[in-house]
């Protein structure tokens, strides 16, 4: 085995690495937001309710690529959609990539946190109602700051399997760190040692990612568990 | 016609995905009871190896395992059989390596969930079958295995969603999965949206009627 190769090209490795942060981020934050808002109803009832259960349903329910490629390459089907202003958006394979990342991790995101939301202890509720708070000051100062403690350790989760999936991106030609180590398999077919490179940056992503999670869940969730 | 025709390849395509889903299901669970076995061992290498296959399962995406071990897999073994004085090309199969791959992954899933769900299972159950004079296997087989299977239902149930769907990646290697029959026939009709519909509609079946499956199952085997 020879890294020789994959060290000549440790540029290209590192601009995956970047490209990949970049998507991570993107779907994280953006679905982070999104989701809160959609938790919220999606615990609640009636039919607004019953809609995100119908979205979160769809999107847990189909692999992320089938998605991925029914925005990248689906919606090109449609003579309006490649008439519109939005297509060269939806032309590239960068945005279609990080909407269906969002997509994606906000279904996940979203159940998670309907899901802690749910399982509050009604006390805390209760107590905060009784204080004479309405209900937007008792979500915004008793529900979201528990819920969102609560569902660390699941939302850790997630974030992993995000990490993992963006190497889908490179399904439609991203050059990402899956994209990085493929291309350098293709030109100099090395396959051992450039998908181990890019498992090796994988695996030094996630374990920071865990580090950075723990830190939250000693920081935000372990003083509220303690009595 | 429905969707021009191309119903039948699909529909030959979603069997090849559950044939493939189930028979990785088969081999993650295989492996996670070795996982879990080891590392409630009391050898420490045991412990060691399984943790190490856990944390390093974790820690890849399930992309990279595939192409490494269909690509690496490829180069490895004519390696060796070019050592072993075989000059043929020896090809791995798509099918194989899918299977190899992601039976790997989620064995290291599958792992947890049977070590905590061996753990569920109160020890004194054990210890009285040691009393009863039944030997260490016999005691695992009779006693923690089935009492530990119902503990395990609702992990199992959890990965084989993630697992099917995570199917959809043997695409990337050709194998004629669900998948790839959907990209086929998006690129000969060029109606990419319709087939990629039909494709997770097929899909959202195979999970929705596996939750109804599991749900059934779990009210039968309530604890």
């Amino acid at each position: 085995m020879s890294f020789d190769v994959v060290w000549e090209n440790i540029g290209l490795y590192l601009q995956g690495a970047l490209l990949t942060l970049e998507l991570l981020a993107i779907s994280l934050l953006l679905g982070l937001a999104l989701a809160v808002p959609l938790a919220v109803i999606r615990a609640g009832r009636g039919w607004a309710s019953r809609a995100v259960w119908l979205y979160t349903y769809v999107f847990r329910g189909t692999p992320m690529l089938v998605q991925l490629f029914l925005i990248y390459y689906g919606l090109a089907q449609f003579e309006w959609v490649r008439q519109s202003a939005a297509w060269p958006l939806f032309s590239s394979a960068w945005f279609c990539a990080c909407l269906s990342f969002v997509l994606n991790t906000t279904a996940y995101t979203t159940e998670i946190f309907a899901g802690s939301i749910r399982s509050l202890p009604k006390g805390e509720i209760e107590a905060a109602r009784a204080m004479g708070m309405g209900p937007l000051t008792l979500l915004r100062r008793i529900v979201l700051p528990g819920a969102l403690r609560r569902a660390l350790p699941a939302y850790s989760n997630e974030a992993i399997f995000m990490l993992h999936g963006t190497s889908l991106a490179s399904v439609v030609t991203l050059m990402d760190l899956t994209g990085a180590a493929r291309s350098l398999n293709a030109s100099n077919y090395i396959p051992f040692e450039a998908f181990i490179t890019a498992a090796g940056f994988y695996l030094v992503l996630t374990l920071t990612l865990v580090g950075l999670f723990n830190r939250m869940e000693a920081r935000w969730l372990k003083p509220i568990l303690q009595r | 016609m429905i969707l021009h025709g191309f119903l039948p390849s699909l529909l030959e395509g979603a069997l090849t995905t559950l044939g493939l889903a189930l028979s990785s299901l088969l081999g993650a669970c295989l492996l996670g009871l070795l996982g879990a076995l080891a590392k409630l061992s009391r050898s420490r290498v045991a412990r060691g190896i399984a943790q190490t296959y856990t944390t390093l399962i974790r820690g890849v995406p399930d992309l990279i395992l595939l192409l490494l071990i269909y690509f690496g897999g490829q180069v490895g073994v004519n390696t060796l059989a070019l050592a072993l004085g075989y000059p043929d090309y020896v090809e791995i199969n798509p099918w194989t390596a899918g299977v190899l791959t992601i039976a790997f992954i989620f064995g290291a899933y599958m792992t947890e969930v049977f070590r905590g769900a061996f753990m569920a299972v109160p020890s004194g159950q054990r210890e009285a079958g040691l009393a009863f004079g039944m030997t260490q296997f016999q005691v695992l087989r009779r006693i923690t295995l089935p009492q530990m299977l119902r503990h395990a239902l609702p992990g199992i149930s959890n990965n084989w969603l993630v697992l099917i769907k995570s199917t959809a990646i043997v695409s990337v290697i050709g194998l004629q999965d669900l998948m790839t029959r959907g990209q086929q026939a998006a690129g000969t009709t060029r109606e990419p949206f319709s087939f990629f519909i039909a494709v997770a509609l097929i899909y959202l079946g195979f999970t929705s009627a596996s939750e109804l499956l599991f749900n059934r199952l779990r009210k039968r085997w309530a604890l």
